[in-house]
């Protein structure tokens, strides 16, 4: 079972919640810095410190070069690692719990990149989780860090707790101008608000990603909190929008055609797969449609282009996998 | 007026920007300006996370001023590879390029000063004796931190979050006070 079939708290708003610790050695240059011979010690000695921390999960090393590319960039599509992360495997490692909870990359733009992920708005849970690998490496090995700075970090940007935490929130309701005027809003509050789909501008499925910016000279416990009163803030209005449209018979229409193009397509895109997917999200959460949020996330999940190859190990066409993905689909709604 | 930069060629472009409230300007030549990466309007848009970072670094009056290659000892990057690539070489560097890397975190961050967990190991070897100090301090810091959050309830328009923000200021004031 992955992380992504549990229950989360605030899922009709909330998918997940992720936080990111950015962490290096002291005693070794970052990894820009850092030659093969290097990257390969610092992997060893991260490898043999993080693998006995104590998880109920059990945890796996892999070297990134023993990926395939579909399975490297389905780890991207997961948000397990970054695409840069996938695209380049020379002298890098991943650590993976078996339910893909814990991810930790090593020699990305740090020695370590520590992330834990959990279904919903969980943002203390998930700092938790990380954290118990962040005491595992400070116990074990001494960290590149400075009082006034705090964890030193390779690119500047990440100074400080190193810490990045965020959730993706579903907003169909706001989708538009009420989301730019979002965006504006909680940039002050040195936050991130951005499509977490698609690229720039255009955010597929209505899905955005809500993530703390500023790093040095606030706490991780006030940075989460910040992160958990804004997203709630933002679920509540989304929630008081979505109480609005769905006054509108029309709107209501939209939401059972597109179940129906769902249940009943033979092939589709993952780009009309999504925004079908936002309207019947919206549905589930509403009460209107019957369907568990959990199976709509996991289908969000692995109903990506490189996730489908990799967990089905076959190399689709484009074309065979919208088959593939409108028979996945179907099934699912059944 | 001759361009800051080089100081030898009239100054042509003028550059007023804006970042977390501080107002920088400069005044510079055709050249330091396409050098310095301000040669087209579009530039700032489609950089990578480091580059904008860099860019950072430029504007600073360090890069400005032309930096003097030393190299950091351990990593042997030099203030000009910080500049180019956006990032640090090493751990190190942080201390060695102390001064000129401050401005520009200061700029992306607003402030500098850690203020969050410090790993096992620092506690245990640095801070010991100046226990007594630092706890005033850090009362201090933890009104300062509290009405930044205070304020910014307020513009998020979280009263009751930010009356409790207030009882807990006053809290920590009436104990300083004693």
């Amino acid at each position: 079972m992955k992380w992504y079939s549990n229950k989360g708290n605030d899922l009709d708003v909330v998918l997940s919640t992720r936080v990111r610790l950015a962490r290096n050695l002291e005693e070794y240059p970052f990894p820009a810095r850092l030659d093969s011979e290097g990257k390969q010690k610092v992997n060893k000695l991260l490898k043999d410190i993080l693998l006995s921390t104590p998880c109920e999960e059990k945890l796996e090393y892999f070297d990134m070069k023993s990926f395939s590319k579909a399975q490297a960039v389905s780890l991207a599509e997961k948000h397990l690692i970054s695409p840069e992360f996938a695209y380049d495997p020379e002298d890098r490692a991943l650590i993976l719990s078996e339910n893909e909870d814990i991810s930790i990359m090593l020699c990305e733009e740090d020695h370590a990149r520590i992330q834990a992920i959990l279904p919903g708005l969980a943002p203390r849970e998930a700092y938790e989780k990380a954290a118990a690998f962040d005491r595992q490496l400070e116990e074990n090995a001494k960290l590149a860090f400075d009082s006034k700075l705090g964890y030193l970090t390779q690119c500047p940007t990440n100074l400080g707790t190193g810490m990045r935490a965020s959730v993706l929130l579903h907003l169909p309701a706001l989708s538009g101008t009420a989301v730019s005027r979002l965006a504006t809003t909680v940039a002050k509050l040195g936050m991130t608000l951005r499509p977490a789909f698609g690229d720039g501008n255009r955010a597929m499925g209505d899905i955005f990603q809500l993530s703390n910016q500023v790093t040095l000279g606030i706490s991780e416990q006030a940075a989460l909190q910040n992160l958990n009163s804004i997203a709630l803030q933002i679920a509540e209005q989304e929630k008081q929008a979505r109480t609005a449209l769905l006054r509108d018979d029309a709107f209501i229409d939209k939401i059972w055609r597109s179940w129906g193009i769902l249940k009943s397509a033979h092939m589709m895109s993952f780009g009309e797969f999504i925004s079908l997917f936002s309207l019947v999200r919206l549905g589930a959460a509403e009460g209107i449609l019957e369907i568990p949020l959990e199976t709509l996330g996991r289908l969000l999940i692995e109903m990506q282009p490189a996730t489908i190859n990799a967990d089905s190990n076959k190399d689709m066409t484009a074309r065979e996998r919208d088959v593939f993905r409108a028979q996945t689909v179907k099934a699912a709604l059944e | 007026m001759l361009c800051q930069n080089c100081q030898k060629k009239e100054a042509t472009t003028h550059i007023k920007r804006v970042i977390n409230g501080e107002a920088t300007e400069s005044h510079l030549c055709e050249n330091c300006a396409r050098e310095l990466g301000f040669d087209g309007f579009f530039n700032d848009f489609s950089l990578s996370i480091p580059n904008i970072f860099s860019s950072f670094f430029k504007d600073s009056a360090f890069a400005l001023a032309g930096g003097k290659s030393e190299h950091c000892e351990k990593c042997n990057s030099s203030f000009d590879d910080i500049i180019r690539t956006g990032m640090v070489g090493c751990a190190d560097c942080y201390s060695r390029f102390f001064d000129r890397l401050l401005p520009s975190i200061q700029r992306i961050h607003g402030r500098a000063g850690h203020v969050g967990k410090t790993p096992l190991e620092y506690t245990k070897v640095e801070e010991k004796p100046a226990k007594q100090e630092k706890k005033e301090l850090s009362t201090e810091e933890k009104i300062k931190k509290l009405e930044e959050e205070m304020q910014r309830a307020v513009e998020l328009q979280n009263f009751e979050q930010a009356a409790a923000l207030r009882d807990e200021i006053k809290a920590l004031r009436a104990k300083e006070d004693k």
